[in-house]
Order: C-alpha cells, then sequence, then structure tokens
C-alpha cells in the first residue's frame, strides 16, 4: 500500500470528494492565497500549511474561495451554503479561533436540522487546527475538541494518522450533520499507507492501536502516537497495554472501550486538552457509570494543566502530556499502592 | 499638541522611536533566522511612522489596543525595549513574564493593552477602553490599530456602531499595508476603501501616507483633539506597505520580489522623514546619526540581555490564573 504523509491524505480526501461531487466546495483564508499580490503567482499558498495545495489548479477558483479574515462569515456562510444545497468544506486556520465564530456553529449550524423539525440537512465540514508545540502562545495553541463535543447537533472527528485522515474527511463530506474535523499540527508529516481511491473511515468505530490484556489506554489525535510507544516500551517488560483511539469523539464508541475495560480492569485517558469537561473526564465518566466493577484500580488521567498554553518553549513542553506522564499513569494503575494514590 | 510638529524636541523624538522601532525589527528578522527567537515574530519595517505618528499624540494614561505585528506599537507607545525584548526570548521579568511571547506583549501602566493574536480583537477591548476613560470623566483616549485584513472582521463593524453612538474618545487606526497574510487588498476589501467605511457609522475618517510621518501625526492630532474635546469617534487609513512577510519565514510568494526593493528605496520613513527635517526644519543629520549610534549599542546590550537573562521557575506554568482543579 501506498505511503503517505497526514498532510497529502487530507488533501487527496479533498480532491476525491470534489471530483465525486460537484457541491463539494472549500472556503477559507488563504486557501488558495496570492489574489491581489504583485507577484502574479496563481497558488501562493494552498492553505497556511499547504493542505489546499493544488486544488484551485484542478477545480478552479469557484469552488476553492479564498475568503477576507472573518472567521464568523467563512463558518456561517459555509453553514448557509450547506442549508441550501452545497456540501462545503471550511477552513478554520486555527481551532483558537472557534472565539470568533462560535455562534455559527452553537446556535446556528447545531441547532437547524432539530430546531427545523428535521427538514433540512446541514452536510458542513470545519477543518480546523490543534495542537501546542509551535511556541505560538495562548491564542494558536489550544485543543478544544472536548467543548465541541459537548454540542449537540455536531460531530467531532480527530484523526491520529494518515489513513484515518483521508477515510475520516471523505467521511466527514458525505456527512449530512455539521463535523469539526481537527487536525493536529504536528502530524502533518507523519507518514503511514493510505489506500488509493475511494477509502471511508466509519464516524463512532475506534481504531485498536495496540491489543493488550493489563490496562486499557485510551488516547486522542497525536496522543495516540505517545500512546503507542509507550505500549511498545512496556511491552518489552511484559506489561501488555491496549491502546484505543476513538477518532471521533461524537459520536464516541463506546463498547470498543468498554469491552477493553472489561477485559483489562484498568483504565489510562491521554488527551492533550484542558482536564475540566474534558474527553477524559468524559470516558472516566463513562466507565465509572457503566464498568466500575471491571475496575481494578482507580482511572488516572494523563492531561494538559487547567491552564493556558503559556508561550515560553519549556513550559509548553511541561504543558503538553509527554510519553513520560504516560508511562507513569500506566505504572500507576498496574501498582496497588501508587494506585490508590491518586 | 499642535497639528504640525515643527518643535525639534518632537521632531528627535519621533526621529528616535521610529529608528529604534527599525533597528528593533530588523535586529529581530535577523535573530529569527539565526534561529533564536522562540514562537512567531511578525515585523513592523516600513510602518514605523504609522505607530509613532499616532502615540506621539499619546500620554501613558491613553490607551492602545495592537494587532499581532506589535512591537512597532509597543515602542511608540514607550514600553520598555528590554523588557519587551525579555518577552520576546520568554524571560523571566519580561513584560508578561515570558508566558505571553511576541504575539502578546502588554504594558498596562503604559497604556498597552496588548498585542494580539486574534485577527479583530482588540477594538471592542479598545471601546472599553475609551468608555472607561469616559466614564471616568478624564480627557484620555483609546486607539486601536487595525490591519487591512482585521477591518472586515465583524468585531470591528460592530466596535464603529457602538463607539459611535456613546460618543465615545476612540480613534480607530487602520494600518493599511497591502496583505491580509498571503492575499492582497484589492481582492479582500470590499468597496476598495476602508477609511470610507467610517461615514456610514457618522465619524468622519481619512485616508493618509502612512510612510510619512507629518501625514500621520497631522491626521491622528486631528482626531486625538476631536476625541479629548468629548465630540466622538474617527478613524484614520494610514497607508503604509509591510516590507517583510506575514510572519518572519513567510516565503511570500504572493509578492513580486522587486516591490520589497522598490519599497526600500522609494517608501522608506526613514529617509523621508530625515529629507524633510533637515531641509525643512533646520535638524542637523549629526545629530540623528548620534541618535542611531546610540540606538545600535542599546539594542545590542538588551539583546544580549534578553539571551542571557533567567527563564521563568517551573512552577510560573500554574501562576496567574484561577484554577479550582
Amino acid at each position: 500500500m501506498p505511503v503517505k504523509s497526514y498532510r497529502d491524505a487530507i488533501n487527496e480526501a479533498l480532491k476525491l470528494e470534489m471530483r465525486r461531487d460537484p457541491r463539494v466546495i472549500v472556503m477559507g483564508e488563504d486557501v488558495v492565497g496570492g489574489l491581489g499580490g504583485s507577484s502574479g503567482v496563481a497558488e501562493a499558498a494552498g492553505g497556511t500549511f499547504g493542505v489546499t495545495a493544488g486544488l484551485a489548479a484542478e477545480f478552479g477558483r469557484k469552488r476553492v474561495i479564498d475568503t477576507p479574515i472573518t472567521e464568523s462569515a467563512i463558518v456561517g456562510a459555509a453553514g448557509g451554503a450547506a442549508l441550501t444545497g452545497l456540501r462545503p468544506v471550511a477552513e478554520l486556520m486555527f481551532i483558537d479561533f472557534i472565539g470568533v465564530c462560535l455562534d455559527q456553529i452553537l446556535n446556528q449550524q447545531a441547532k437547524f436540522r432539530y430546531m427545523f423539525g428535521g427538514r433540512c440537512t446541514v452536510p458542513v465540514t470545519i477543518r480546523t487546527l490543534m495542537g501546542a508545540g509551535l511556541g505560538a502562545g495562548p491564542q494558536h495553541s489550544q485543543s478544544l475538541h472536548a467543548m465541541l463535543t459537548s454540542i449537540p447537533g455536531v460531530k467531532v472527528a480527530l484523526p491520529s494518522n494518515a489513513a484515518d485522515a483521508k477515510g475520516l474527511l471523505a467521511t466527514a463530506i458525505r456527512d449530512d450533520d455539521p463535523v469539526i474535523f481537527c487536525e493536529h499540527k504536528f502530524l502533518y508529516g507523519e507518514s503511514a499507507e493510505v489506500p488509493d481511491g475511494e477509502y471511508l473511515v466509519p464516524f463512532g468505530e475506534a481504531n485498536v492501536t495496540r491489543t493488550g490484556t493489563q490496562v486499557t489506554v485510551v488516547a486522542f489525535s497525536r496522543m495516540v502516537l505517545l500512546a503507542n510507544k509507550v505500549a511498545d516500551k512496556l511491552a518489552k517488560e511484559g506489561i501488555s497495554v491496549e491502546v484505543i483511539d476513538p477518532r471521533t469523539t461524537s459520536p464516541l464508541d463506546k463498547d470498543s472501550i468498554l469491552e477493553s475495560v472489561e477485559k483489562t480492569g484498568r483504565l489510562v485517558v491521554v488527551d492533550e486538552a484542558y482536564p475540566l469537561c474534558s474527553m477524559a473526564s468524559e470516558i472516566a465518566s463513562l466507565v465509572a457509570c457503566e464498568a466500575l466493577d471491571a475496575l481494578k484500580a482507580p482511572v488516572r488521567k494523563v492531561t494538559a494543566p487547567h491552564t493556558p498554553v503559556p508561550a515560553t518553549p519549556f513550559l509548553e513542553q511541561d504543558w503538553v502530556p509527554s510519553v513520560e506522564k504516560i508511562e507513569a499513569a500506566i505504572r500507576a494503575t498496574l501498582d496497588r499502592k501508587l494506585a490508590r494514590a491518586g | 499638541m499642535a497639528e504640525t510638529a515643527h518643535d525639534p524636541i518632537v521632531l528627535l523624538e519621533a526621529y528616535r522611536r521610529m529608528r529604534l522601532i527599525r533597528e528593533f525589527e530588523e535586529r529581530m528578522r535577523r535573530e529569527v533566522q539565526a534561529g533564536t527567537v522562540p514562537g512567531f515574530v511578525h515585523l513592523y519595517c516600513g510602518q514605523e511612522a504609522v505607530a509613532v505618528g499616532t502615540c506621539m499624540h499619546l500620554r501613558d494614561s491613553d490607551y492602545i489596543g495592537s494587532t499581532h505585528r506589535g512591537h512597532g506599537h509597543c515602542i511608540a507607545k514607550g514600553c520598555d525595549i528590554g523588557d519587551m525584548l525579555l518577552e520576546i526570548y520568554c524571560k523571566q521579568g519580561g513584560l508578561c513574564n515570558g508566558k505571553g511571547g511576541s504575539m502578546h506583549i502588554a504594558d498596562l501602566r503604559k497604556g498597552m493593552l496588548g498585542a494580539n493574536a486574534i485577527v479583530g480583537a482588540a477594538p471592542p477591548i479598545a471601546v472599553g477602553a475609551a468608555l472607561s476613560q469616559a466614564t471616568r470623566g478624564t480627557d484620555g483616549v483609546a486607539v486601536s490599530f487595525i490591519g487591512d485584513g482585521a477591518s472586515n472582521q465583524g468585531t470591528v463593524a460592530e466596535s464603529l456602531n457602538m463607539a459611535s453612538i456613546l460618543k465615545l474618545p476612540m480613534i480607530f487606526l487602520y494600518e493599511n499595508n497591502g496583505y491580509a497574510e498571503f492575499t492582497g487588498i484589492s481582492y479582500h476589501l470590499g468597496g476598495g476603501n476602508i477609511a470610507r467605511r467610517a461615514a456610514g457609522f457618522g465619524m468622519p475618517g481619512e485616508t493618509v501616507d502612512g510612510v510619512d510621518f507629518f501625514a500621520v501625526y497631522e491626521a491622528v492630532g486631528r482626531a486625538v483633539e476631536r476625541a479629548r474635546r468629548g465630540e466622538g469617534p474617527s478613524a484614520v487609513e494610514a497607508v503604509a506597505m509591510r516590507w517583510y512577510g506575514h510572519f518572519e519565514g513567510d516565503m511570500q510568494l504572493y509578492r513580486d520580489p522587486h516591490e520589497v526593493d522598490r519599497l526600500r528605496q522609494t517608501s522608506d520613513p526613514l529617509v523621508k522623514f530625515e529629507q524633510r527635517v533637515t531641509g525643512e526644519f533646520g535638524i542637523d543629520a549629526e545629530e540623528l546619526r548620534e541618535i542611531d549610534a546610540e540606538i545600535r549599542e542599546l539594542i545590542d546590550d538588551k539583546v544580549a540581555a534578553a539571551k542571557s537573562a533567567p527563564k521563568p521557575p517551573r512552577e510560573a506554568l500554574y501562576t496567574d490564573v484561577y484554577g479550582s482543579y
């Protein structure tokens, strides 16, 4: 199977869906780039991180639309176009900018189908960028998928590898509800085997990236890579760790998580996000409510602290969950004394 | 302050601030290229006359709201460059104790309400600062610097309207530098003129050459005096192309590679200023060279100090934030 980067896999999904369905359009800031510039270069950006490269050349600027820096209008117009027959893919350059346009998601797109009595569909996909580590400071480094997951009416996908990025994005574009598609800025260069041609990954189906019997680790987005690394290291010591990547937080594949915890009796949740009202607390709650008897040790959560992301590079590194913290949490669930220490 | 600056003390101070911005930014550019600066840096070169022509009218008790391209605004408003550099290098004692970095420099003591990494976020905050001035009964003002890209944000329209109906002492200072990130203004700006939008909100708006310190100084002077008299907000659009990329490291494929060379030759605010003050106002060029030398030495010292300064303590990750967790 061909090996492709996460960036190229997303680009391929966009191209395939645009070829397949003329209703699919792409819009956002500098998704092409260079209009009104003095160089006359036809595509000066192709997206700030190069994800939409080549789309304008193939599909033209009527379907690949550069917008002003106006997030409410980008996301809002994508919702309005979705309500009236298009299948827009809007790019929100950083997920932090959700603050600028949240109403259009929270009170508009997420509500339309329900509020209008089921008499419409809202097939809009919002591609956005999450994650810390670039030293970009508190307003360009957050991971806000849990907040969006809490809104009824929207779906949230967080691909952790190139194949899932392609397959989940195609599913998102074909979905009739609004989907927030969270790309991690540190995954663009990561490569994996990705099928050519049509490839769909269904929502609500977790991927078990490591099978194991002693501890279940549920991890999201880039944290799946870290969890896999720890699982591989501990396997050499004879510690058997199962890693589950839910891939979508809404819908959430509860069954895969519960089945795994029934088997292992131990749970660690890893998420690069704030700890309060988080996916970590949501999964801990799920297991507490539905599989408490299976637990042999308290659940451990490995998240960012309840603070903004500092610009200071070494503090930012402390903010992001690390392999060391994940390993310590796994060991703690296996150690009776540590397990009770919380 | 008078509408035209002929006073040598004012002229020399304006020159000092503009030269300080230029040398500071050129040095930052080299440091970013050398990999010594964390995060993203957005340079202000080419726009020096806008920040300085504006802030020469302001006191410490007046407020400014800034943008991601904020170094020039900070310097023009009187922020200490040593403390700015500590912040840019994310060091202890920086203006935000190292936790904000280049895009978030703030100095409340100087009325600097923060550089801002969210495009169009500062105008509502500046409206609040103007409201605060009016409510407290001062004759102070608030200025919001707004890029041409930001001018399209809904927050800007909302702020224009609120400042207008509340008749607030506010100046909407549009900096038209030609590009919203990688897109030119001829594409992104509906109607083709930022300043004219002010008329729709019942306030004066004018466009000036942002490369010409005197043009900016005079227009902003009128706006500030109007605001201090309690006659309400104004808008000024200063046109000055940025010399460098959206951020340092931007490949700038959208730009003709010769565009910046032409700008350096024909639209250097410092050259334009020097020609006028030495020709028309009798300033000795030697005095300006002395300022240049002082500034270079100052920047060398402060950059070296920032690089060798201690990092914040590790516990700083958890301070300055309310948390019940």
